[in-house]
């Protein structure tokens, strides 16, 4: 393995601040068990150390190790024997080959997750390659096309869960467009001493099974108190007649889970170190199995200038929702000679994971106040039109979801649909339009009769993009917290052309079965690949008639948000749609080759909420 | 007439095996991988490679034509999500003393309810046991078994169907009969766990019985669970215990605290209450026919 560090003024500054700096004591003695970028603070880490990996050939070794959590020690599934695994880092224009050695007793992968490669490069069994059999190495062979921050983990059963993950960060060719003196890489993550499997057999018997904040008596007599009798019951009757919870926002919780800030729980306190003033560039990764994260750091603004490895117009932010398999990089300008805490509250509200920056080790900045876990409401899951105006019901009318958008549909019955959608959807886009663009679903749209089978459980009444929306429990922060209209790639990317055609999936699921699934059937039931033309520019709609979010992932093709931006679309690996949300991206179908496309809530997708999408050269159309 | 019946309802059971044999291959099963993949390589080009002759260090990747190999290889591919596994589960569901308060003819009795499934989200084998020493139904010993198919409908209820043994044993002599079940269980709205099911007898005697619970969380952890079972039949079958008509009631009340949610002691009231011509026969066999019990058990799963 070679290692070559060049002399970049982050390394330098990274290697220079690891001069002079006393241990932490925990941090010695789980030394063994971390990568050194976790231990930037401490003179753990060593230059040369196996735990960042540069060059062009980079050996991986995946096996069981232990690995310390808190004050436990668990055992995991490891990349190189460290939790999270190493990091990589490698260089824009490279050809790379990562050999990747199972020593598990099972099969295993490595998918290198939001990188464009050729297919059978991808690391999906089942979809690019047969797998790792234990004990042997397969070679990933692939030339790095763009730059940017990533990851990569298993996509073997629950092995991501289990700790087979790791960040990965391209250096561009280019100068990077953001300034920054240090740059740290935060991944986060959930980590549970169960059994994943045990973890998602208790879903399948009992799917609130890790819910211990659901509205007991207490919360029901203080409502009273607060709504008045007759309200109050309504409310519960209400969601007890839909057989639904409105304290359901994260399957696995922290009942079970330590949330963890680069391996480490809270009261390890991953640290970072700066001297005030200097610009640190923070790379966050959700490098998590089920946890979505809120993250902030008092007294801090952040200024995101990257989402999912891709650059954006800086934004300034107070706050950020992070979905499993996101990533964002923020820049922040600590001034002040104090330590700042890195504040990462699971959207549950069950838990958190943290760290600080700080101008030295060993210091610590208070925690915010934990806030309370917020309520869905019937109208955020499209059941009711209360929250609408006049205007919005007027135009119901205009856009019903034809029945064809709701059967199962396959060969000649998808083609027909995705041919009606030619003619009509496409016909509402202003021409010429540059700078700003409709956003598709800004008007609800009722679904369409039917309920996508036995397999789900209820449907969005009505969808609507709700992309200039923080999310439950950010609403009310008072706050700047990010928003998907917020995010305008840097520079147009080249591809401006309008989506020819459209193909919508409804995203499925039946919360008290734990079943989860797209139009009502699991992969198992619909093995057929969604299909897209090589070259094609097409509108995927992602229409969410479950009551959770689910982070979708789209493998080999970036996924242009359409949120507005005009020739600005950000692109992403990985969207959130929200309940009752409908999200549209456009794709340019330039990799030909089958691809995943899942939920990347990892319970949900190995529950079947996955797809194959095939891009073939049928009907080769221009590219541009 | 009881042949008929006995005729009859072995069909009915025979055509539902049949049916959900049928609907299990169309709703869980898809088109057989060889099929798909010669539908695809008519239609369009394969690009997947097989192993061992990839070469992107270039970053070119060569499409495969139909003439590669990739069929047979996807063949050992793994599927890449595991959506068909089976599960199993058993729920102890109420498995409680019931101690001796006084009384004419008072025992300290027991009972259990125990249920659990094994299969997948849509098909499912059920097993199920009820068994009592219970003075104010039947004046001594009742168990009985089910071993039930069920398929997921309508999204909250398994449809069931199967068999159901039940011993009966009183003043030292055991009569036992087989049963065929239809039944459904579910969650219906405003979260009740509903089963109702009817029985008939190797002998054509018609029986019902309803059973529903909820939950409610006074705390995260405590949880009251109202519980309501009622049986009734058409035909007298004295052997049994069992009048024409409403049979009997159980009103319980637990109170249960989840130490784990696998595990949950409880404490509770049970009302229970025969009627009519089943009360007398209750009493002709000693037994009180309205009593309110004391129960001390415990709730667990796994």
């Amino acid at each position: 393995m070679s290692i070559n560090r060049d002399s970049q003024d982050t390394r330098m500054t990274r290697r220079s601040l690891l001069k002079g700096v006393g241990a932490l004591g925990i941090m010695t003695a789980v030394g063994r068990l971390l990568p050194s970028y976790v231990l930037a603070g401490t003179t753990m880490a060593k230059a040369g150390s196996p735990s960042e990996l540069q060059g062009k050939t980079i050996d991986l070794r995946i096996s069981k190790s232990p690995v310390q959590i808190g004050e436990l020690t668990g055992i995991a599934k490891t990349i190189n024997g460290t939790l999270p695994g190493p990091l990589i880092r490698l260089k824009e224009g490279d050809n790379v080959t990562l050999n990747v050695t199972n020593r598990l007793m099972e099969d295993t992968s490595i998918h290198w997750h939001g990188l464009l490669l050729p297919p059978d490069m991808d690391g999906v069994p089942g979809v690019s390659f047969g797998g790792i059999k234990p004990a042997s190495t397969f070679s990933y062979r692939y030339p790095i096309r763009q730059s940017g921050t990533y990851w990569y983990h298993s996509h073997s059963g629950f092995q991501e869960q289990s700790g087979v993950y790791g960040p990965l960060i391209i250096d561009p060719i280019e100068p990077e467009p953001v300034h920054y003196d240090r740059d740290y890489v935060v991944v986060l993550s959930d980590w549970t001493f169960e059994s994943p499997e045990s973890v998602f057999a208790n879903l399948k018997k009992q799917s609130d099974y890790y819910n211990f904040q659901k509205r007991a008596a207490p919360e029901f007599f203080s409502d009273v108190s607060r709504m008045g009798l007759g309200p109050a019951l309504q409310n519960y009757l209400m969601w007890d007649r839909m057989r639904m919870d409105p304290t359901d926002f994260a399957d696995v919780t922290g009942y079970t889970y330590t949330y963890l800030m680069n391996g480490l729980a809270p009261d390890q306190n991953w640290t970072g170190l700066f001297r005030p003033g200097e610009r640190v560039r923070l790379r966050f990764i959700a490098a998590t199995a089920m946890t979505f994260y809120d993250v902030r750091l008092p007294g801090l603004t952040m200024t995101v200038v990257q989402a999912d490895g891709q650059n954006v117009q800086p934004v300034a932010v107070d706050e950020f929702r992070i979905g499993p398999a996101e990533t964002y990089d923020v820049i922040v300008q600590p001034t002040e000679e104090r330590a700042y805490t890195i504040f990462a509250e699971t959207m549950d509200r069950s838990g958190y994971a943290r760290g600080t920056l700080a101008p030295r080790t060993g210091m610590t900045a208070p925690l915010p106040d934990r806030r309370p876990r917020p309520l869905r409401t019937m109208a955020a899951m499209g059941m009711h039109m209360d929250g609408m105006d006049m205007a919005d019901m007027k135009n119901l009318n205009h856009h019903e979801e034809t029945p064809l958008n709701n059967q199962e549909l396959n060969g000649s019955q998808r083609h027909a649909k995705e041919h009606m959608h030619d003619k009509h959807d496409m016909s509402d886009l202003p021409p010429g339009e540059s700078r700003h663009s409709m956003i598709p679903g800004s008007t609800p749209v009722r679904h369409a009769p039917g309920h996508h089978g036995t397999g789900n459980q209820s449907v969005a009444e009505f969808s609507r993009q709700q992309l200039d929306e923080p999310g439950i429990g950010l609403t009310d922060t008072g706050t700047r917290v990010l928003v998907y209209t917020d995010l305008k790639s840097l520079a147009p990317y080249p591809d401006q052309r309008e989506p020819g055609r459209e193909i919508e999936v409804h995203l499925t699921g039946h919360m008290e079965r734990y079943m989860w699934s797209f139009d009502g059937k699991k992969y198992s039931e619909a093995k057929e690949p969604i299909f897209f033309r090589h070259g094609e520019r097409l509108r995927f709609t992602f229409v969410n008639d479950t009551m959770m979010e689910h982070p979708l992932h789209l493998h080999g093709m970036w996924m242009h948000l359409e949120n507005g931006a005009g020739a600005f679309l950000p692109r992403k690996h990985t969207v959130i749609v929200k309940p009752a949300e409908r999200v549209s991206v456009a794709i340019t179908a330039d990799a030909p080759g089958r691809w995943a496309f899942h939920c990347h809530l990892l319970f949900h997708m190995e529950a079947g909420m996955f797809r194959v999408v095939e891009v073939s050269a049928e009907e080769p159309t221009g590219r541009s | 007439m009881r042949k008929f019946f006995r005729c009859i309802l072995s069909l009915m059971i025979i055509s539902l095996l049949i049916w959900d044999f049928n609907s299990s291959v169309i709703f869980s099963q898809s088109i057989p991988d060889e099929l798909m993949s010669t539908h695809k390589h008519k239609s369009h080009p394969q690009t997947i490679q097989p192993e061992g002759q990839t070469d992107t260090r270039s970053g070119v990747f060569r499409e495969m034509s139909d003439t590669g190999s990739p069929v047979s290889q996807k063949a050992d591919w793994p599927s890449p999500v595991m959506d068909e596994e089976n599960h199993g589960f058993f729920l102890a569901d109420v498995l409680e003393y019931r101690p001796n308060i006084g009384g004419d003819g008072s025992h300290d009795d027991y009972r259990w309810d125990i249920e659990g499934w094994y299969g997948g989200d849509y098909n499912r084998i059920w097993f199920k046991s009820e068994g009592q020493r219970d003075t104010a139904f039947k004046a001594d010993y009742d168990i009985d078994s089910q071993l039930l198919f069920g398929r997921f409908i309508q999204q909250y209820y398994d449809f069931q169907a199967g068999g159901r043994i039940e011993t009966q044993s009183y003043r030292g002599r055991n009569v036992t009969r087989g049963l065929a079940v239809i039944g459904l269980q579910g969650l219906v709205p405003y979260n009740y766990e509903l089963q109702p099911a009817i029985f008939m007898s190797q002998h054509g005697d018609l029986s019902a019985r309803l059973t529903a619970t909820k939950d409610l969380s006074l705390t995260q952890r405590l949880i009251l669970q109202p519980r309501f079972e009622t049986n009734a039949a058409i035909q007298r079958v004295r052997k049994f215990t069992t009048g024409s008509g409403l049979n009997n009631l159980e009103l319980g009340f637990r109170l249960r605290y989840e130490i784990r949610r696998e595990f949950a002691p409880y404490v509770g009231i049970s009302l229970d209450k025969s009627f009519g011509d089943t009360a007398s026969l209750v009493r002709e066999e000693g037994g009180n026919p309205s009593q309110i019990r004391f129960v001390v058990g415990v709730r667990l799963w796994f």
